[in-house]
C-alpha cells in the first residue's frame, strides 16, 4: 500500500503532466485517434498488416474482458481461452449447420459463453484467491478436452473449416474490401463503451470494493458473491463476442486454436497494458500482438522474452505500462458529486 | 478377465501414483511456506528429466546421472526464488504478482528446453532394464516396482527431514509464522530457498522415472504432469505430505482406470475433474488443516 502511495506523489513529473494534457484535450485528441484508426485501411497496407491490426482488436477485446475480471474485481482467470472457445465454436456452428446470420450468432455465443461464465463463476462462492486460479485452469483444458472428443458437434481434432465471414445488407466483410476491419473497430468501439459504463456503474464500484478489501466490501454492505459471479459473466460474454469475431476472421478453428498458451496471453494483455485500466488493454495487445511479428529476428527466442516480460514487469513494475491511470483519484459522476455535497439524501450513496 | 485388467490397471496406476506423488509434494511444500502454488514446478519437472537425459548420455552411471540431475534441478529451484520471487516478497507484493511470475518462469524454462533439446519427443534410454516380475498371475514391470520403492524411499527421507531435523524444525516453524519464526531466529530466506530445493530435487527424480517408465522425453510433458500432480496434491490437502502421497495414488489409480474403461483420450481429464470436483466439494483436501485460505 505504502508502494502505491509513493507512485501517486511520482505522478507529479512527466507521466502526470501529460495525463492533465490527455485530459485537457480530451475531445480533440479523442477526434484525432478516431479519425486515424479509421483512415488506417486507406494507406494500403498488406493484408498480412490489416490481419495484424484485427488480431489486436481482438486481442483488446479479450483484455477488456478479462480485465473486468482481474483487474477491476481481483479473481485471476487462466481459463479464459475455454471461454474464448465456446464463443468461437457456438457462433461458427450456428452459421455453418444453421445459417444463422454473424450477428445472431454472435449474440447467442455470447450469451451461451456468460452461461458458462456463470457457471464457473459459481466456485468462486467458495473459493478465493489461487484456488480459483485453478479452478479456471482446469476449466480451460476441460473445453479443450470436450473438443476434442465430441466429434459429433466439434468435428474433433479436424475442427471446423470455412467459416463464413460476416455479410452486412448482402456485403460480405473481408479483409480485402476492409470490412472486417472496420467490423472490428466498431465491435471494439461497443465493448469499450460497454465495459466503461459497467465500471462507472454502482457494480463497476462493487467490483472494485472487493478488489480492494473483500471484508470491507462486506462491511459495507456489498454482497460480494453475487458480484464475483456477475463479473465473471459479464467476463466471459465479452470474451465470447471476441471468439465469434476471431472465427470469422481466421476461419478455421479447432482444439489447438485455444490452449493455456492463449489465456496466458490474455492475462499478459491485462498485465503488460495495467489491470484496471481501459487504455492500457489497447496498448498492451497491441505491444504483445505486434511483438512476435516484430522480432522475428529473435527466432524462437521470443517466447522467453515473453516469460521474461512478465517476471520483470511483475517485479519492476507491477501495475502495468499505463498502471498510474487507476491510481489516480476516482472520478464521481455529477450526480455523486451533488449527492457527496449534501443537496440529497447522503444515506444512498453507499452503494446500491 | 475384468478382474484381472483392473487389477493390472489399478497396479499401474499405483507405480504411476508414486511419482505423481514426488512431483505433488513439491507443490505441497513450496505451498506450506509461501502460500504460493508454484506454477513452474511442471517445467522444473521437466528440466529435470532433461538433465537426466543429458547426464544419462554423458555414460558414467544411472546414478549418478539421476544424482546430478536432482542437485541440478534443486539449484534450478533456489536460482527461481532468489531471482524472481524473493525480491517480491521483499516488496510485500500482492499474492498475484508471484502467480503470475511463476507463470512467466514456466514459460522462460519451458522454451529454452525447446531450444536446447528440440520441441520434439526424444528417446528416453530404458534405465531400469529388468524383466518383467510375475506375481500371482499378474505382470508387473520392474521399472514400475523401481518407481514405487524409489518413491516411497523418498517421500520416507523427507517425511523424516521434516520431522527429526533442525531444518526440517524450522521448516515447519516458517510454515507457522514466518515473523515469529525469523524473530526465534530461523533465517528464514535460507529455509525458503532450503524448501524449492527439496521440491526441485523431488521433481528431478519423478522426471527421470516417469521418463524412464514412458521412455519418452519432451518439453511440454511439464504441463500435463504438473497439473495432475497439483490435482493431487489439491486432493490429499495442499500442504500435507501423507496427503500428497494418498492424492497422487488416487489420481494415478483413476487415470489408468479411465484409460482403459472409457476412452484414452479422456485419461487427461480425470484429473481435473478429480480437481475441479475436490475444490468445490472440499477446498481443504484430505487432510489439508482448516483455516489456510483467508477471505
Amino acid at each position: 500500500m505504502t508502494k502505491l502511495n509513493e507512485k501517486k506523489t511520482e505522478g507529479t513529473g512527466f507521466i502526470f503532466q501529460m495525463e492533465s494534457f490527455l485530459d485537457k484535450y480530451k475531445l480533440p485528441v479523442c477526434i484525432a485517434g478516431a479519425a486515424l484508426l479509421l483512415a488506417v485501411p486507406a494507406f494500403g497496407f498488406s493484408q498480412y498488416l490489416m490481419r495484424i491490426f484485427i488480431m489486436i482488436g481482438i486481442y483488446s477485446i479479450l483484455g477488456m474482458g478479462l480485465n473486468i475480471l482481474t483487474g477491476y474485481t481481483g479473481l485471476v482467470s487462466l481459463g479464459h481461452a475455454g471461454f474464448f472457445a465456446i464463443g468461437a465454436y457456438t457462433s461458427s456452428l450456428l452459421m455453418l449447420r444453421l445459417n444463422v446470420p454473424f450477428l445472431a450468432a454472435m449474440i447467442c455465443a455470447a450469451c451461451l459463453t456468460g452461461a458458462v461464465g456463470l457457471l464457473l463463476g459459481l466456485p468462486s462462492l467458495r473459493l478465493s484467491g489461487s484456488y480459483l486460479t485453478i479452478v479456471t485452469l482446469g476449466f480451460g483444458e476441460i473445453v479443450k478436452m470436450i473438443i476434442v472428443n465430441w466429434d459429433a458437434v466439434t468435428n474433433g481434432t479436424l475442427g471446423l473449416k470455412n467459416i463464413p465471414k460476416p455479410a452486412f445488407f448482402g456485403v460480405s466483410m473481408t479483409l480485402a474490401n476492409n470490412g472486417l476491419y472496420y467490423t472490428m473497430l466498431i465491435m471494439v468501439f461497443l465493448v469499450a463503451v460497454a465495459s466503461m459504463a459497467i465500471i462507472r456503474s454502482n457494480t463497476g464500484r462493487a467490483f472494485q470494493a472487493i478488489k480492494e478489501d473483500e471484508m470491507a466490501a462486506t462491511m459495507m454492505g456489498i454482497r460480494t458473491m453475487r458480484y464475483k459471479v456477475l463479473a465473471f459473466v459479464i467476463s466471459a460474454f465479452i470474451t465470447g463476442i471476441a471468439g465469434a469475431f476471431y472465427a470469422t476472421l481466421v476461419g478455421f478453428i479447432d482444439a489447438n486454436s485455444f490452449t493455456f498458451d492463449v489465456s496466458t496471453l490474455i492475462i499478459s494483455v491485462v498485465i503488460v497494458g495495467g489491470m484496471g485500466t481501459m487504455r492500457g488493454m489497447f496498448l498492451g495487445a497491441a505491444l504483445l500482438i505486434a511483438f512476435p511479428e516484430v522480432s522475428r529476428s529473435l527466432m524462437e527466442y521470443r517466447f522467453v522474452v515473453y516469460g521474461l516480460l512478465l517476471v520483470v514487469m511483475m517485479r519492476f513494475r507491477p501495475q502495468g505500462l499505463l498502471g498510474w491511470k487507476s491510481q489516480m483519484p476516482y472520478k464521481l459522476s455529477k450526480r455523486a458529486k451533488a449527492l457527496l455535497a449534501g443537496k440529497n439524501e447522503p444515506a444512498q450513496t453507499a452503494n446500491g | 478377465m475384468a478382474e484381472v485388467l483392473i487389477v493390472q490397471q489399478v497396479l499401474n496406476g499405483l507405480a504411476l501414483g508414486m511419482a505423481y506423488a514426488l512431483i505433488a509434494v513439491g507443490y505441497s511444500l513450496v505451498f506450506g511456506i509461501l502460500r504460493l502454488v508454484n506454477f513452474s514446478h511442471g517445467s522444473i519437472y521437466a528440466f529435470g528429466a532433461h538433465a537426466a537425459l543429458l547426464f544419462v548420455g554423458f555414460e558414467f552411471g544411472v546414478l549418478p546421472a539421476i544424482l546430478l540431475s536432482m542437485v541440478c534441478t534443486g539449484l534450478l529451484g533456489i536460482l527461481i526464488d532468489k531471482a524472481a520471487l524473493e525480491p517480491l516478497r521483499k516488496k510485500n507484493s500482492v499474492p498475484i504478482a508471484a502467480l503470475i511470475t511463476t507463470i512467466g518462469v514456466s514459460n522462460i524454462i519451458q522454451n529454452l528446453l525447446m531450444i536446447w533439446f528440440g520441441s520434439e519427443k526424444k528417446a528416453f534410454p530404458a534405465v531400469f532394464n529388468l524383466p518383467m516380475i510375475e506375481i500371482g498371475g499378474f505382470r508387473i514391470q520392474s521399472t514400475q516396482l523401481m518407481m514405487c520403492v524409489v518413491s516411497l524411499i523418498l517421500l520416507l527421507v523427507l517425511t523424516l527431514v521434516i520431522n527429526k531435523t533442525k531444518i526440517g524444525l524450522a521448516m515447519r516453524a516458517t510454515e507457522q509464522n514466518p515473523k515469529a519464526a525469523k524473530l526465534m531466529g530461523v533465517n528464514v530466506n535460507f529455509v525458503i530457498s532450503f524448501t524449492f530445493f527439496l521440491a526441485g530435487a523431488s521433481a528431478a527424480i519423478a522426471g527421470g522415472l516417469i521418463s524412464g517408465y514412458y521412455q519418452i522425453v519432451y518439453p511440454g510433458m511439464g504441463f500435463m504432469a504438473g497439473l495432475k500432480a497439483f490435482a493431487a496434491s489439491v486432493l490429499g490437502g495442499i500442504g500435507s505430505l501423507p496427503g500428497a502421497v494418498v492424492g497422487g495414488l488416487v489420481v494415478g489409480v483413476s487415470e489408468c482406470l479411465a484409460a482403459t474403461f472409457i476412452n484414452s483420450t479422456y485419461r487427461d481429464s480425470v484429473a481435473f475433474i478429480i480437481l475441479i470436483v475436490v475444490l468445490i466439494v472440499r477446498p481443504t483436501g484430505l487432510f489439508g488443516k482448516k483455516g489456510i485460505t483467508k477471505v
